[in-house]
């Protein structure tokens, strides 16, 4: 063979090759092309990358559900009309109503699959008796209600005037699809090591809740139910005191990732990432999501950890505790969760109770 | 043409492969380990390095040093945390601690003995200096600073992503890592140790043709070789290293990466605790205009939860 096609071969096999390895590399990015948004002064790399793709989808994902008709404001309150009504009773008879096939809708409109739960109505209420407390879906929703007025009423700092309904973390689904127990759903004798093997301190387990990072799997415990300091960066240029250590440096940075993933948004979104300490450049968002934090701190605290004496054993996370929100719950990857539908506008019957 | 010729030449594996009898080294001084007797040889070594394979020397500081490497890579693997006391249960960090003592003691056996290897064969120690300055670093992590910080905890953890996310914790924690002038320097030996390696490596290549491989004789006697190389670097920047200095150049700039870094480690947390208003301080960081309207600390307003 002569020296020239030789090479010739040669050549061939590797622009192939590298024609390859091309392809090879595309397909490890999902979801091209990217777009970025500059956030920042020039230069510092303050952006926003995302995809136009996933965004679509996500929009898509996030469709606000047909809002009821509204009701009549006027004529007898449903605490008159109707028995045992403590928590909306300040509502007209047909908000009320209102109200009732709007959370159908939102919470239980098809029954949980496989289960004896009920569907509709049924789901909370005892048929024959809808003043019957008994089931613990009733309670359960009981304090829902009383929490989403709460949030609406004194958390506007971080829902604004678009406000939550059921449907903002229900979605359709009796129980919503993203919530945090004790553990971060990993088994607990990983943590603690067991007699003499290394504990792992409930990290570097490629934790569902974090990015799949090897931080901390369950930041969500000591940062939101204990609230533990979030803070961890050094005050001032030299040491003046004992600061915190690299291991609640990682805690944060836990919290961090889940917040990232949640709100589908860079680090950049609410930090300027070459002091991510620092309030004085940061991004207006980073106070939303400061409130963001307090809300949730609060709302699990007084709503949603006491309800473990109320589910039933087989609803309750391994630990025994009961679901508690974080900012997946709401914002299912979505920087606006629902597309930022008025929630409140469109049922201003979940704000504050009116006198 | 042009471009296959190019293809050919930039061939990541030798051209050449030389096949001789066994070279089975220089006599030196008796042991208590012989040296292995017998080499063979491999192609597939050959395309990427000498074909020659052997004679081993293993002799008792490698043996010691591999023995202490596994016994801290089985504890690694087999059972990784972070501990937090002087000499924490074996629970709550102990472990860590004697996978940190045995890969330690590995890693300085393994320099005795390139250090005892390379004097056997009469030659400079340069490579376990080299070696050293990497030991530095590792000891700066995971030993040094953790005792000045009074704190197994701030040592750097095992494993691939644990220690990748220390990486990203410790610099958030230390107020931005890349604000640390040491780091900057460690980044400029890093990079430049990395600009210089391709110019050597494509000087000498691009004058292979005249000879140019036989580096340390044209030291003191040039030949067309370096001559064609040095002006070419004259052309092209004005100044040329020569067949000595290059080699003094990357020495310098590969061990001054770990170095540096080591002392940028070694200051943070112990005499600096937040870089970025460190270097904001002293001008070493330039400030932005501002873009968003001010934001303020919403914990330090009235009515605060």
């Amino acid at each position: 063979m002569s020296t020239q096609i030789k090479s010739s071969i040669r050549f061939g096999t590797i622009a192939a090759m590298s024609l390859g390895l091309g392809l090879l590399l595309a397909g490890c990015q999902q979801n091209p092309p990217e777009a970025t948004q500059q956030n920042g002064y020039r230069g510092v790399a303050l952006e926003q990358v995302q995809s136009p793709k996933i965004l679509a989808k996500l929009a898509e994902a996030n469709q606000a559900p047909e809002v009821v008709p509204p009701g009549d404001r006027t004529g007898p309150r449903a605490s008159q009309v109707y028995q045992n009504v403590k928590v909306l009773g300040d509502l007209s008879e047909t908000e009320f109503t209102r109200i009732m096939v709007a959370m159908t809708g939102w919470v239980a409109p098809g029954g949980v699959s496989g289960s004896d739960e009920g569907q509709g109505c049924s789901y909370c209420h005892n048929l024959n008796n809808m003043a019957d407390e008994s089931k613990y879906q009733y309670q359960t929703a009981r304090r829902m209600i009383q929490m989403t007025r709460e949030i609406n009423s004194n958390w506007t700092n971080h829902v604004g005037a678009t406000g939550v309904s059921c449907y903002t973390c229900h979605r359709g689904n009796p129980i919503p699809s993203q919530t945090w127990f004790t553990g971060g759903g990993h088994p607990k004798n990983l943590a603690d090591g067991g007699g003499w093997m290394g504990a792992n301190n409930g990290q570097n387990l490629a934790g569902k809740h974090v990015g799949r990072a090897s931080l901390p799997a369950d930041p969500f415990t000591p940062l939101i139910q204990y609230a533990e300091t979030i803070r961890m960066t050094g005050k001032t240029a030299l040491p003046t005191a004992k600061g915190e250590t690299i291991a609640v440096s990682e805690r944060t940075n836990a919290l961090m990732n889940h917040m990232s993933e949640s709100l589908g948004v860079n680090c950049t979104f609410c930090h300027n990432s070459r002091a991510f300490a620092e309030w004085k450049d940061a991004p207006p968002q980073r106070v939303n999501a400061f409130h963001g934090i307090r809300m949730l701190r609060e709302i699990n605290a007084n709503y949603l950890a006491p309800l473990n004496t109320t589910y039933p054993a087989t609803k309750l996370g391994p630990e025994g505790d009961a679901a508690k929100a974080y900012c997946a719950t709401c914002h299912q990857g979505a920087q606006k969760p629902v597309n930022g539908a008025p929630m409140l506008g469109e049922y201003p019957e979940l704000g504050a109770p009116r006198p | 043409m042009g471009l296959l010729t190019t293809i050919d030449y930039q061939n990541i594996f030798t051209r050449v492969q030389v096949r001789g009898p066994d070279d089975l080294g220089i006599p030196i001084a008796k042991g208590i380990y012989e040296r292995g007797t017998t080499a063979s040889h491999n192609y597939w070594f050959g395309k990427i390095g000498d074909a020659q394979v052997g004679p081993f020397y293993l002799g008792v500081w490698g043996l010691l040093s591999i023995a202490c490497g596994i016994i801290a890579f089985e504890i690694i693997g087999l059972n990784t945390s972070q501990g937090f006391k002087i000499i924490p249960p074996l629970s709550q960090g102990g472990w860590w601690c004697i996978a940190g003592f045995f890969i330690t003691v590995s890693v300085l056996l393994w320099w005795t003995r390139m250090y005892r290897r390379a004097k056997a064969l009469g030659m400079g120690t340069h490579v376990p200096w080299a070696f050293a300055a990497a030991i530095w670093l590792m000891l700066v992590l995971g030993f040094i600073r953790p005792v000045a910080m009074g704190c197994w905890c701030e040592a750097v953890p095992y494993g691939i992503f644990p220690h990748l996310d220390w990486v990203q914790a410790f610099s958030i924690r230390y107020g931005n890592l890349h604000y640390n002038p040491f780091h900057a320097f460690s980044i400029v030996f890093l990079y430049g140790s990395v600009l210089l390696f391709a110019m050597h490596a494509g000087t000498i290549l691009a004058v292979t043709r005249y000879g140019g491989e036989r580096e340390i004789e044209q030291i003191v006697d040039r030949g067309t070789a370096s001559e064609r190389a040095a002006l070419f670097w004259r052309w092209t920047m004005g100044f040329n290293a020569s067949m000595e200095s290059i080699h003094r150049w990357a020495w310098w700039f590969a061990v001054l990466t770990p170095i540096t870094g080591g002392i940028g480690i070694l200051l943070t947390g112990t005499v600096v605790d937040n870089w970025y208003l460190w270097a904001q301080h002293y001008g070493f960081a330039p400030s932005y205009p501002p873009v968003n309207p001010p934001v303020v600390d919403p914990a330090l307003l009235p009515g605060a939860r």
